[in-house]
């Protein structure tokens, strides 16, 4: 480019600014739209549907996002022989998250992988190991959540996050959220009762018993995934 | 440390107003720096603006990386966690993270945006009291992200935290931000837009898109929200935010800094106009298709994940366009380099830029990425674009800036090389350490014996990091005491009894 015969970019685009920015936002669309309007659409639809979350696991979901466990764990088993050996031996399948408002994929492994936590341990594992994670794990680097053993979650609130989740898209009906302070105390107590026999006693709507909840469905839907899997491939 | 008095050699201590002087050259014509035709005086610049951000990026930048060595405290020494909700890592790590990001280089970016447009157009700011309410709104913002996030108050997406009142509000200060700095542009008094304006552009522009679009949510109380996609929709609109927020929050800004800047700095013109144009486009229009990078061996679909792949390859041309750009000004000033701090910091800033640019593509492909993702690498990474590009672009600016926004010489030159070598040290301390846990931690994961079993169970890895994590905490300490050093530095410069600079150069003003 010589110095007396100015670029066309040089003459017109640098002189005016509405034209460069009109341009500058043509250039930054179309990458996302190319990759996000088809996952929108198309990649919505699952191979299987899976049960929404129960209300006590969105409350224990909440508690989850509001620690941060993202921070140190993912979500993500990968397709890699390493990946599956250890974590529960099936990779992860899109359907699997379907309900995950907001993805916790996570992108750290400062702890394990928790997509198949999921009946790994025992309630009163979880219990102890959130009190104290040095009384389950002797070298662990994890934080002690103490608090969670003492507050307790909100029925009202969860309410709430029932009736946001289904204007997002979530498939609840009336009757569960009506009904959703007698399902917490009813899926609470289960957990309670079976904490009771070893020897812990907390109860109903404390938010660790939630926090439980969740992690207890953590990866426990790839069973009817796989097998929808397999109907699919004996359908070809 | 003693008040320099030497001749008035050095870059920081030559008049503001002769700094406004153009610099000669040929690769970019003079026009498109500032107009050397006019014959008006000097306008009258809004230059306590620039003061202001300038103090927020010095403060939240050492509040910012506090928190840093406190978290990596918290990974070598678990107790460091406290056992208060409002400390642990889970928590404290976002505020990490939103406050170097927005407070620190938010502030930066603010800081050289506002004292660079205003003498690339040659006029003072559209509105100051949009630049009031900019500044004001920003504070506020980060002041709101220190409440929220130690309390547990966040919407759970890696830099997208903040709940959705404060979305709002950021969204609101961001376009007064852009009315502010396109007002500006349209009604400038210069012809040409020069390079660190489309950058500028760019940013502003990008920034909105993605922030509205990637906080879409429901809310079900004034604290929580639920977003409108779900699973890996979710997962990929957010790393297309993500991926980009790195892009057009650390990267397109920055470079505008550097192609205003380091030219002023080392007194040369920026060594090519055609590869600023070319490098320009290129990489606004590659770096948003990069996203899916951040999804390698997800359930996301191949192609997006290929896709991904091939854009985040294609990206090393455009990246390395710009740091060639910027190394190769300094070209017939390296004499220079070996003396001035500000060029010193810059050329460290711009090779890390070189080498995070060159390590983000190879971490793409899927085979590197199968050992990197979910290991230290990626935070060894990100923190060679960080402490490297961001942390060391930004301390050159202000050491640039301050001596011209308080009107007096640099308190001290000893400590501004004693800061630059803290930086370096530490940051290479860092970074080196994370590199060797990551290809370690990785490594051990993937081990099998010969019968097919694994070879480390998940904890052996962990108990072999800690050492790595000890040298990161005194590697993240020293980079944190030199920031230190410099606020100090800054303070005993403005409150220095030493003649203004601007006494004894009036004939620069005429
Ligand atoms: C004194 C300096 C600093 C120290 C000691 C420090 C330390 C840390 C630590 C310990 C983490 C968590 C790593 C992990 O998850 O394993 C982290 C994450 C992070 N830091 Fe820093 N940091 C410092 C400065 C900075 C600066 C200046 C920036 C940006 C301008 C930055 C950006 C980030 C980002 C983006 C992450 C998240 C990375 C990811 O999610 O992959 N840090 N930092
Ligand atoms: C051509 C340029 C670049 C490419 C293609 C690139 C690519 C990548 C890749 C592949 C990852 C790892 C994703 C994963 O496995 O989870 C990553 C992470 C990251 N990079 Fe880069 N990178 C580039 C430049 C930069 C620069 C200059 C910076 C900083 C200023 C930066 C900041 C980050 C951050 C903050 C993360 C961590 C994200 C997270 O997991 O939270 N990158 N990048």
């Amino acid at each position: 480019m010589s110095e007396n015969q100015e670029s066309f970019h040089s003459r017109v685009i640098e002189r005016r600014a509405g034209l460069m920015a009109v341009l500058t936002t043509i250039c930054i669309l179309i990458g996302g739209i190319v990759e996000i309007i088809p996952m929108y659409t198309v990649g919505a639809a699952h191979i299987v549907e899976t049960p929404p979350y129960t209300p006590l696991q969105v409350a224990g979901r909440d508690i989850y996002v509001r620690e941060g466990c993202y921070n140190c764990h993912s979500q993500m088993v990968r397709p890699m022989r390493s990946d599956v050996l250890r974590y529960g031996g099936q990779w992860s399948r899109a359907a699997e998250y379907q309900h995950d408002r907001p993805f916790q994929l996570g992108s750290r492994r400062l702890g394990p992988d928790l997509a198949r936590v999921g009946g790994r341990w025992s309630n009163s594992w979880h219990y102890r190991h959130m009190e104290d994670p040095r009384a389950m794990t002797p070298d662990s680097i994890m934080p002690a959540y103490a608090w969670l053993l003492r507050r307790k979650i909100r029925p009202n609130a969860v309410k709430a996050s029932l009736r946001a989740l289904r204007t997002a898209g979530e498939p609840y009906d009336d009757g569960t959220i009506n009904n959703s302070a007698m399902l917490l105390e009813a899926e609470g107590q289960m957990i309670v009762d079976d904490l009771a026999g070893s020897g812990i006693t907390t109860t109903w709507d404390t938010e660790v018993v939630a926090l439980i909840a969740y992690l207890q469905r953590l990866g426990t839907d790839i069973g009817a995934i796989t097998a929808a899997e397999e109907r699919e491939a004996a359908n070809e | 440390m003693h008040v320099c008095t030497t001749a008035r050699t050095r870059i920081w201590e030559r008049s503001p107003a002769r700094s406004d002087v153009d610099y000669v050259g040929k690769p970019v014509p003079l026009s498109n720096m500032s107009d050397s035709n006019s014959m008006d005086p000097r306008p009258d610049y809004d230059d306590a603006i620039a003061r202001w951000f300038l103090i927020a990026t010095a403060v939240w930048g050492a509040v910012g990386m506090l928190v840093g060595v406190i978290i990596a405290l918290q990974l070598a020494w678990w107790p460091a966690n406290t056992g208060l909700s409002w400390l642990s890592f889970g928590r404290l790590r976002p505020l990490h993270t939103n406050a170097v990001i927005f407070a620190f280089a938010g502030n930066a970016i603010f800081t050289g945006v506002y004292y660079s447009t205003q003498r690339l157009c040659r006029r003072r700011m559209y509105s100051d009291t949009m630049s009031k309410i900019h500044f004001y709104g920003w504070q506020l913002i980060i002041v709101l992200a220190a409440i929220t996030l130690p309390l547990g108050l966040t919407q759970g997406k890696e830099y997208a935290e903040l709940i959705w009142p404060i979305d709002v509000l950021i969204a609101v200060v961001w376009l007064v931000f852009g009315a502010n700095f396109f007002g500006t542009v349209i009604k400038r008094k210069t012809n040409h837009l020069y390079v660190a304006l489309w950058f500028y552009m760019a940013t502003i522009i990008t920034i909105t898109v993605l922030h509205v679009f990637n906080n879409l949510a429901i809310p079900s109380s004034l604290t929580q929200s639920y977003p409108i996609y779900s699973g890996l929709t979710d997962a990929l609109v957010q790393w297309w935010y993500g991926h980009n927020a790195v892009a057009f929050f650390l990267t397109t800004p920055f470079l505008g800094l550097m192609y205003y800047f380091l030219p002023k700095a080392a007194e040369r013109p920026v060594f090519s106009y055609r590869l600023s144009i070319i490098h320009f486009w290129s990489l606004i229009f590659l770096y948003i298709w990069a996203g899916p990078h951040h999804l390698l061996y997800s359930a996301l679909p191949d192609w997006a994940q290929s896709v991904g792949m091939a854009f985040s390859l294609m990206l090393i041309a455009p990246s390395w366009g710009g740091m060639l750009n910027g190394l190769l000004t300094l070209r017939g000033a390296w004499d220079r380099v070996r003396t001035d701090p500000i060029l010193k910091m810059f050329v460290v800033g711009i090779t890390f830029y070189g080498m995070s640019t060159f390590e983000g593509p190879m971490m793409s492909i899927r085979a590197v990425n199968s050992l990197s993702h979910f290991t230290d690498w990626t935070i060894a990474h990100v923190h060679s674009g960080a402490l490297g590009w961001v942390g060391m672009t930004t301390f050159a600016m202000m050491y640039y800036l301050v001596p011209r926004l308080w009107d007096r010489p640099l308190f001290s030159q000893k400590a501004a090389e004693t800061h630059f070598w803290m930086a370096t040290i530490g940051l290479l301390l860092y970074v080196v350490a994370l590199w060797t846990a990551g290809i370690t931690q990785g490594l051990m994961w993937r081990g099998v014996n010969p019968d097919g079993s694994l070879a480390y169970d998940f904890m052996a890895t962990v108990v072999r990091l800690i050492p790595f994590y000890w040298i990161r905490v005194l590697g993240g300490a020293l980079y944190l005491g030199g920031t230190l050093v410099m606020i100090w530095n800054f303070v005993k410069t403005a409150t220095s009894t030493a003649p203004p600079l601007s006494a004894g150069s009036e004939e620069a003003l005429a």
